[in-house]
């Protein structure tokens, strides 16, 4: 009898412990928010653009938490979904076409003498990359714009267009050396052959 | 001998340095045009200062330094700017870049240079500032700007300062042939830097393949505390941190620079310049530059203008194009392949190769990594390029970046050991550049970031403080309306109403009788009285009138018509009369001694009063509709009587209340329960008179039933408003012997007693009609009709006297008594 006693007071005294324990945890070491969206949306492009069918990057990041398609950033594109994968131990699976193309760094341009100084596209810059006031012309700050062309519809006067960002001789970057091909095979043979073994 | 030590790897390429080294330094000819960009250096492109047209001379600056790492642009020689455009500039990409085009007037003409002979005396400051001036960076290769590097950020000690006199690269000679011609300007150079830097010791390292250089410098070092260090020849001992290595013993760790350990790398290149910049206030526009290869039939150096077109050069060393198969700036282990000839010779432009297919054979095709560990032996920074290699090929740059990738110095000496030919460097590159994309637009990404949510928190911002101004907006409407309201309730709270009330009342009283209060009231009894004559003469008047309508009764329908209006006109007048006297009757009550009249509510005996007269209205019609109908349908007739009958009871009921309600208003009982004692004694006699002419009218004309049952409702009407002026008298008698002593306001009591007044007059005169009625023709049923509405409006007024009954008692002794000689 008294076993028996003695091993429900010391299993309880263990879940008394250990439950005050990972009470003062839970409190002590209480996570704000969830880590994995802040991850997921330091990878997203932050352009803000919402191709993706929500209303910025974040908003994105909170999706894929909660489980949506990571294929969904026209901006990020492939390295991107590349990312999220590695991050979300997923499949990369390649960018839905439905959310647009990835068309390389965009930056908007207002054709200035064709602005009407209407702040609309002031207004819709997620980034407050566009400069002026109303009546005055407006520009984009270029360092600034993220591409996303949401400043494009609402311009009444459509003088706002999608140009490559500008690359210049500091933009340059070394391209990844073409793999050896068996077009170059020294084996004169398999030149012949046209295929390696 | 000093003691030198060795770096990991190496190799040991064909020096071809002989080829170049059998001239003396030429002198390159004037180029027509110089070809200046403006970012010669690591850093920021300098800006611009010329605009096309402009002419500059010889040395002037052309382009100012932008930002914490640039440095300044010169023009080579004088003439005139063309352009200020992109052209092609040497860099592996082959791209373009901004330049100042200058056409060279052939003159030559310096401008105006500040030589220094005492330049031992000046400060590091002036030093500084002077190399500074003179736009140097850095001749090895890289290209930094010598004054940043000359002043450490954090003002470490420096050592050891160290001159790199190695020049590893094969075939480059041109510090060697510099040392050699001009080793005086390299260690007067090197003074001047050790004159800034204060350093222990000045090293000079120089590989063992250049003894002429070696006599030169050791002899122009001689009385100097400089010291030529000779190192075994083995590339890449040119290499900063090789050279480093060599001769201190130290190695620079992961991600630092020498200043971190107290050492200072400069180009020999770099102290000549120093130097010429310092003593003679000469900018940077020339340099020493190795022109070499096979297709060049006299190889040699050139001390050639910054900006010269690499053709022009080329061509002086006897450029021949069928032998070349390709342009290399650069050696052959570091340069790069250049796309066109006419590029023009910038900062760093050290050497360039004119080298032919069989001297530089394009490099075989690439094949797989045999893991044969070659290049970890070669590799001067002890990495491991076969690990890099396949990290940068996977494109896993992190992995590449944790096998210390950017502590590569892109030597190419893995490259030049490997046996599968793997363009190694290239990886390496290509893998750096890959992850400084990634940094660089995580960075912008971030940026975004920031500003979007500073963007969404500004406009979150905005609108919370709109909010909040709109609320305060309206909290201010609120609390001006409270202002308003309180000072409206605060004013009679502070004095208590009754107070208010009287005061009002003496004021009112007092802009009336404004002489004297005694006067006044004097006077007011006065205007009472005169009044009082005045209402009982249009009364005679009104009676006059109607009599004669009596007397012209059947006679002449249009002279009746015509009295009827005059009796109507004279109603209103007596009306008005009354009122005027009721007004003047208020104001005397305004007086102190009426000042124990009380205010009362108003909201509800008002109400109630719209209720009788809304009732009444309804008793009016509907006697009208009886008497419409009477001759033709008697039933309905009758039916319609006892409606009027009810609603009639309902009309007595509501006076009876709001008689009730108007006593609440309390009022001085004495006066009060007097007056209603009086007004029942009237009421009762009223009634018994009328009883007794409906008996009469029954005895006289029994046919005239109409006239009976008129005769009879106003009986009724009358028994009614007795009880109900009954009832009131009782519950004056009850408030008054419960409630305290308040006085009516004088608006009520002036209303009120009006309306009595009407009412007593209205009763006489229906008296008078109805005995007129007995007297003359009963069967006249216009003069019936008549009789019927003088009853009628008597029965309104006789309502109104109801109403008013109870303010009327309000008043004062004095005036009560003129009210009730106006009322009889």
């Amino acid at each position: 009898m008294s076993i028996v006693v003695i091993a429900v007071l010391a299993l309880s005294a263990l879940a008394l412990t250990f439950g005050a324990v990972l009470g003062f945890a839970s409190v002590k070491f209480k996570v704000e928010g969830n880590p994995i969206v802040d991850q997921i949306d330091s990878l997203l492009p932050q352009t803000q653009c919402g191709q993706c069918g929500y209303p910025g990057c974040r908003p994105y990041a909170e999706a894929i938490a909660n489980g949506d398609a990571i294929n969904k950033c026209p901006p990020g594109g492939e390295a991107t979904i590349t990312a999220l994968a590695d991050l979300l131990d997923v499949e990369v699976v390649p960018l839905d076409s439905e959310h647009g193309e990835s068309k390389g760094k965009q930056v908007a341009y207002i054709r200035e003498d064709e602005c009407i100084g209407c702040t609309k596209c002031i207004q819709a810059c997620p980034v407050d990359a566009i400069l002026g006031a109303a009546k005055q012309m407006h520009t984009v700050i270029v360092s600034e714009c993220t591409g996303c062309d949401l400043c494009v519809d609402p311009c009444p006067v459509d003088c706002i267009d999608m140009i490559p960002a500008p690359s210049g001789i500091r933009d340059w970057a070394w391209d990844m050396p073409k793999p050896p091909t068996n077009n170059g095979a020294i084996i004169a043979t398999d030149q012949n052959n046209g295929m390696a073994a | 001998m000093r003691q030198i030590w060795d770096f990991h790897g190496g190799v040991h390429p064909p020096e071809n340095k002989s080829q170049s080294t059998s001239r003396p330094i030429r002198k390159a000819t004037l180029p027509r045009t110089l070809i200046l960009p403006l970012s010669q250096h690591i850093g920021q492109p300098a800006k611009a200062l010329v605009a096309p047209g402009q002419k500059v001379l010889k040395g002037e600056v052309v382009a100012a330094a932008e930002g914490p790492v640039s440095v300044a642009v010169h023009a080579s020689s004088s003439g005139t700017v063309t352009a200020v455009e992109r052209r092609p500039v040497p860099h592996p990409s082959g791209l373009s870049d901004i330049c100042i085009v200058i056409e060279t007037d052939g003159e030559d003409a310096w401008t105006h240079l500040t030589p220094c002979e005492d330049y031992r005396s000046l400060s590091p400051e002036q030093l500084l500032e002077r190399v500074r001036q003179g736009g140097i960076a850095g001749m090895g290769g890289a290209g930094f700007p010598t004054a940043i590097k000359l002043h450490p950020p954090r003002n470490d000690k420096v050592n050891a300062l160290i001159l790199n006199a190695a020049e590893c690269e094969p075939y480059i000679t041109a510090d060697d042939m510099l040392m050699r011609e001009r080793a005086d300007e390299v260690i007067r150079g090197m003074e001047i830097m050790a004159q800034l830097l204060e350093p222990e010791e000045c090293l000079i390292g120089i590989e063992d393949n250049k003894p002429a250089a070696i006599a030169a410098l050791k002899q122009a070092a001689s009385g100097t505390h400089i010291e030529v260090v000779v190192i075994p020849t083995k590339y890449p001992s040119g290499g900063e941190k090789q050279l480093i290595k060599i001769l201190t013993g130290l190695e620079v760790p992961h991600g630092k620079i020498p200043a971190d350990i107290g050492v200072m790398c400069q180009n020999a290149g770099t102290a000549a310049a120093v130097y010429r910049a310092v003593r003679f206030g000469e900018p940077l526009i020339s340099r020493i530059t190795t022109v070499t290869g096979d297709g060049v039939a006299t190889p040699g150096n050139f001390e050639v203008l910054l900006g010269s077109p690499m053709s022009d050069l080329l061509q002086q060393a006897g450029f021949d194009a069928s032998k070349t198969d390709r342009l290399i700036m650069g050696g052959p282990m570091m340069g790069f392949t250049l796309t066109d000839p006419n590029l023009p010779l910038v900062k760093t432009s050290n050497c360039i190769m004119a080298v032919s297919a069989k001297e530089f054979p394009r490099p075989d095709p690439a094949q797989a990594c045999i893991r044969c560990g070659l290049c970890a032996e070669a590799c001067p920074a002890e990495l491991l390029p076969q690990q890099l290699y396949w990290f940068a090929k996977a494109q896993e740059f992190d992995k590449a970046e944790n096998y210390n990738l950017f502590d590569c110095i892109e030597c190419g000496a893995c490259s030049y050991v490997c046996p599968s030919s793997i363009p190694l460097v290239q990886y390496y590159r290509y893998a750096k550049n890959q992850i400084r994309v990634t940094a660089q637009e995580q960075q912008k990404s971030d940026k975004a970031r920031e500003r979007f949510e500073f963007r969404q928190a500004r406009l979150e911002r905005e609108k919370e403080e709109k909010e909040a101004k709109r609320k305060a907006r309206a909290e201010a409407a609120a609390k001006a309306q409270a202002e308003k309201v309180a000072q409206q309730q605060d004013a009679p709270a502070e004095v208590d109403p009754k107070k208010a009330a009287i005061e009002a009342a003496i004021k009112r009283a007092q802009a009336k009788r404004a002489p004297a209060p005694a006067q006044a009231q004097a006077q007011a009894q006065v205007n009472i009285a005169e009044l009082q004559t005045n209402v009982d003469k249009a009364r005679e008047k009104l009676e006059k009138v109607r009599e004669t309508l009596a007397e012209s009764d059947g006679a002449n329908a249009a002279m009746q018509e015509k009295l009827s209006n005059a009796i109507a006109k004279n109603e209103e007048r007596l009306a008005a009369a009354e009122k005027a006297l009721h007004d003047a009757q208020n104001s005397a009550q305004g007086t102190p001694a009426a000042s124990n009249a009380t205010p009362a509510t108003q909201a509800d005996p008002e109400q109630q009063a719209r209720a009788i007269a809304r009732t009444r209205d309804k008793i009016k019609t509907l006697t009208q509709a009886i008497e419409a109908c009477r001759e033709t349908d008697p039933q309905r007739a009758a039916q319609l009587t006892e409606t009027v009958e009810k609603t009639k009871a309902k009309l007595a009921e509501l006076e009876a209340e709001s008689a009730p309600t108007d006593k609440a208003i309390d009022k001085p009982p004495e006066p009060n329960l007097e007056e209603l004692t009086s007004q029942v004694e009237k009421a009762r006699d009223k009634l018994s008179m009328m009883q007794g002419m409906l008996d009469d009218a029954r005895a006289e004309q029994p046919a005239d039933e109409a006239k009976i049952a008129k005769l009879q409702r106003a009986v009724e009407k009358n028994q009614d408003r007795l009880a109900a002026a009954q009832k009131t008298l009782e519950e004056a008698r009850t408030q008054a012997s419960g409630a305290g002593v308040k006085a009516a306001s004088p608006e009520e009591i002036e209303a009120l007693t009006s309306a009595l007044e009407k009412a007593q007059d209205k009763l006489a005169m229906m008296q008078n009609m109805l005995s007129e009625a007995q007297q003359e023709s009963p069967m006249d049923e216009a003069k019936v009709a008549k009789l019927s509405r003088a009853v009628e409006k008597n029965q309104d007024r006789v309502a109104a006297a109801r109403a008013t009954l109870n303010e009327a008692r309000g008043d004062a002794a004095e005036n009560q008594t003129s009210t009730d000689g106006a009322g009889a």
